[in-house]
């Protein structure tokens, strides 16, 4: 039996992006042995790990929504830009004139209400417009910087606002508030869409959408739902960000970030084709790349040469999970079973 | 008559499991038009691919004009002399007709464009075709049937000797197929030998002079047109000898009808190009059988009653309320099923498990909110693969592994789920093996017995002779016959889809 759950575990396409992580770790804790070492500094936690999940809290969120729109068979070029027009939109809020802007429910409700709006733009455009979603969402990729600048005034926009920093550099019970919020919501997502049917759904209309429009699926709908849920994390990631530094910056905000989160999706198992999702696998990937920076500098790798080793390993860990090296691994393994069981792994 | 144009002798080819081509013979002529004519899985389309170079025969020769060739790449065919028009037309939308006439043979030099030279090449070769076109305009403004004609234009303009056409006329209005065909006459006059591939049989006999007949990969006969009657020709391309007609008077059909009022009913349902009005009813407990030759309008028919394509007219009433279906959800909300004849693309969802394939058409109705317990899932799934004997690993096999008659149980068990009124069957048992076939024609018995009504759509006669309490037959989208009970006998529903003078309508 053990042979099997072994087989199992390989089969998962998750073991990949955690074979890395722990590559990762090995490699820096042969350099720096204090690396997984977490303190107490002012009260709070401090240390690489906690770091990372910090410097990471905005990278997951995008990932969170960009691993539903992946998984529908679509990609969600815009969320990098709808981060820096909910920053503006948060910070222009809290640098009003009136104080009753200043309020933090109206606040976020409004920022996390334009990038919902923004992933509705995103989601009638592919979901019944029928545009592709790279050329859809490249629109708002484009035209969301413009947007932020002018609701910005094209103006750096400094947030003087102990409440509003809070999400971005606080701390609950001791560890980053950010990273907390950033795993409750996974923990939320990975109810919501597993508990009910909703996630079955996504995967369905991703594997194959003709095929559920004729089982009865409101096809259109869950994929532009899918794009919705992208531009709220977007939305939120950015408020994140601006909370962060204490500014809004339209130019700089989420810059790339977009990148970022495909790849951790792709390097967490879920395909770009669609269909299967991983949330867990999603979240490994965020961790792998954030692990990987730190990396890279304790290495000695000059900064600007730094995407050529990430590149590297993005292409490693997609290669070793491809099916084909999969099923050249499996029949690597010694195996009795005649049949094994598919089984639908942890996800 | 002169020796043959083009002449294939003992074309074989195989693919893994399926012998499509087994040595066939096939004739052009120069100056004639020569219909190729077979039923789905014939060997029409491995034929042509074979005569363009997409594929290579594993046995049998090719020579044109005595010549042997091989062409091995559709650009050599080209260069040979055998040109192809395929139904979709396969031109640059968004070029201009002159554009798309020279595309891939430019003139000019160092990878400039001599536009004046172009142009002039463009507007000779429609003028051979007698077409006098702006060849300035955008390809796409045109409508499919000049798009069609570019596209004959461009494959003459390479020296064609013969030039086939596959299906050309699939989506032709009635005079853009009398343009088409007077533009075909005019390249017979011209000594070309051309290949017609169609569905329709009124198109065939208007224009073709000889006809061959293809059936599972085999060679049936090449025949004059003039001498194979219709039904003859519908009684070689589905394989059966034709008996002589039944000149007993037909039972009258409404007489025997069910006394329950029917499930659904369609009045007047159309589409331009897919359906001409029909009417239709369908009783709980009764197996009504669609036949028709491919093409004739049965998935059609398929489609607008489970709400896939807008109908253009017509009424639908479900168990005596109007209904308004206009999405697949719809229908299922009013018990309807659809068990699609083309099970890869619309039907499994490959990389899902065949526990999920199964219940997503009930969780679908159900919605996201209202998930069916896993253990009410592992319950359906148990019963389903018990009661249809489905062969598979387990309930999360992923249903691609699964072989094409197990998945096709599993896309009937997904529909049974939801626990229809009425199912409709599109060629459920195509491509799948002979014991599958015979469980699935017991299903279907089964249902009926429990009360549901079923649109059985099948190719095969005898399946639709053995399953059926009634059947329609469709003949080029209309409704030409129906028959009930003992009345639905092999050579009735076939001289019924061969239409024509014989028709004793």
């Amino acid at each position: 039996m053990s042979e099997m759950r072994l087989q199992r575990w390989l089969r998962s396409p998750i073991v990949w992006p955690l074979a890395g992580l722990a590559l990762l770790l090995v490699v820096n804790l042969v350099h720096n042995p204090a690396f997984l070492h977490i303190g107490v500094l002012d009260g709070h936690l401090e240390g690489q790990p906690i770091a990372i999940f910090n410097n990471g809290a905005r990278t997951l969120l995008l990932a969170l929504g960009m691993t539903l729109v992946i998984a529908t068979g679509g990609v969600d070029l815009s969320v990098g830009s709808v981060m820096a027009v909910a920053g503006a939109t948060a910070g222009a809020l809290l640098t009003s004139e009136h104080p009753q802007f200043h309020a933090l429910p109206l606040v976020l409700g409004v920022s996390l209400g334009v990038g919902a709006l923004a992933g509705l733009l995103n989601g009638v455009l592919v979901a019944y417009a029928g545009i592709q979603p790279i050329v859809a969402t490249l629109i708002l990729m484009v035209s969301g910087r413009g947007i932020a600048q002018l609701i910005s005034h094209g103006n750096v926009l400094l947030i003087r606002s102990p409440g509003f920093g809070y999400i971005g550099k606080g701390f609950l019970l001791g560890l980053p508030f950010a990273a907390v919020l950033a795993v409750a919501l996974y923990t939320v997502a990975q109810l919501g869409l597993r508990r009910t049917a909703a996630g079955l759904f996504i995967e369905a209309v991703g594997d194959n959408p003709v095929a559920s429009r004729f089982a009865g699926l409101a096809t259109a709908r869950v994929a532009c739902l899918a794009y919705l849920a992208s531009g709220l994390c977007a939305a939120l990631a950015g408020v994140m960000d601006a909370a962060n530094i204490g500014a809004a910056d339209p130019y700089r905000s989420g810059e790339n970030m977009e990148l970022d989160a495909i790849f951790a999706v792709v390097v967490g198992g879920t395909a770009l084709t669609g269909g299967r999702f991983t949330l867990l696998g999603s979240f490994v990937g965020v961790l792998l790349l954030q692990t990987l920076t730190p990396t890279l500098v304790f290495l000695g790798v000059d900064p600007p040469v730094a995407p050529v080793p990430k590149a590297l390993l993005i292409v490693i860990v997609c290669v070793l999970q491809s099916d084909l090296t999969r099923r050249w691994l499996k029949n690597l393994l010694p195996s009795k079973a005649t049949v094994s069981v598919a089984g639908r792994v942890a996800s | 008559m002169t020796a043959p144009l083009l002449t294939l002798s003992g074309l074989g080819k195989k693919f893994p499991g399926v012998v499509a081509l087994d040595g066939v013979d096939f004739n052009v002529r120069a100056g004639e038009i020569h219909a190729l004519l077979g039923e789905n899985g014939a060997g029409k389309s491995t034929l042509i691919k074979v005569l363009t170079g997409v594929y290579e025969a594993d046995v049998g020769s090719i020579r044109l004009a005595g010549q042997p060739i091989s062409p091995a790449s559709p650009k050599e065919a080209e260069r040979l002399g055998l040109s192809t028009v395929y139904q979709e037309v396969n031109l640059v939308a968004t070029l201009s007709v002159a554009e798309n006439l020279c595309l891939g043979r430019q003139p000019g030099r160092f990878g400039l464009l001599n536009w004046p030279a172009l142009r002039r090449h463009a507007r000779a070769a429609l003028a051979r075709l007698g077409l006098e076109l702006d060849v300035d305009a955008e390809l796409g403004s045109l409508s499919v049937a000049l798009q069609q004609m570019v596209a004959i234009a461009r494959a003459l303009d390479l020296q064609a000797k013969v030039l086939i056409l596959d299906e050309p006329t699939a989506s032709l209005d009635e005079k853009e197929v009398a343009d088409l065909f007077a533009i075909m006459r005019r390249l017979r006059g011209e000594g070309l030998g051309i290949v017609f591939v169609t569905h329709f049989l009124d198109q065939v006999y208007a224009i073709c002079d000889r006809i061959t007949v293809l059936r599972n990969g085999t060679l049936v006969g090449e025949y004059a047109t003039a001498d194979l009657p219709r039904l003859a020709l519908v009684g070689k391309m589905l394989g059966r000898e034709i008996i002589a007609p039944e000149h007993s008077p037909l039972r009258a059909t409404t007489a025997a009808g069910p006394v329950t009022a029917p499930i659904l009913s369609a009045r007047s349902l159309s589409r331009t190009g897919a359906l001409h009005p029909l009417d239709l009813d369908l009783h709980a407990g009764e197996v009504l059988g669609l036949a028709g030759l491919l093409g004739s309008g049965r998935t059609e028919t398929a489609r607008l009653l489970f709400g896939l394509d807008r109908r253009d007219t017509g009424e639908l009433q479900v168990k005596g309320q109007s209904a308004r279906i206009r999405s697949p959800r719809d229908a299922i909300a009013l018990g309807l099923a659809l068990c699609s004849e083309d099970r890869k693309t619309e039907g499994i969802l490959p990389n899902l498990s065949v526990r999920e394939n199964l219940i997503i058409a009930l969780q679908a109705r159900q919605g996201a909110g209202r998930p069916l317990r896993r253990s009410e899932q592992e319950q359906l799934c148990g019963h389903y693969i018990r009661a249809l004997r489905i062969k598979t690993p387990g309930p999360e096999t992923p249903i691609r592994n699964l072989s094409g008659g197990n998945q096709q149980k599993v896309l009937l068990a997904r529909w049974l789920a939801t626990r229809p009124a009425l199912i409709i069957l599109d060629e459920p048992t195509r491509g799948i093996d002979i014991g599958a076939k015979a469980e699935i024609e017991q299903l279907i018995a089964q249902l009926r017995a429990d009360g549901l009504a079923v649109l059985f759509i099948s190719s095969e006669l005898d399946e639709i002779v053995r399953n059926s309490t009634r059947a329609v037959v469709l003949r080029e989208h209309r409704r030409v016959a129906e028959f009930s009970g003992d009345a639905i006998t092999a050579p009735r529903l076939m001289q019924a889809m061969a239409g024509g003078h014989q028709s004793h309508e």
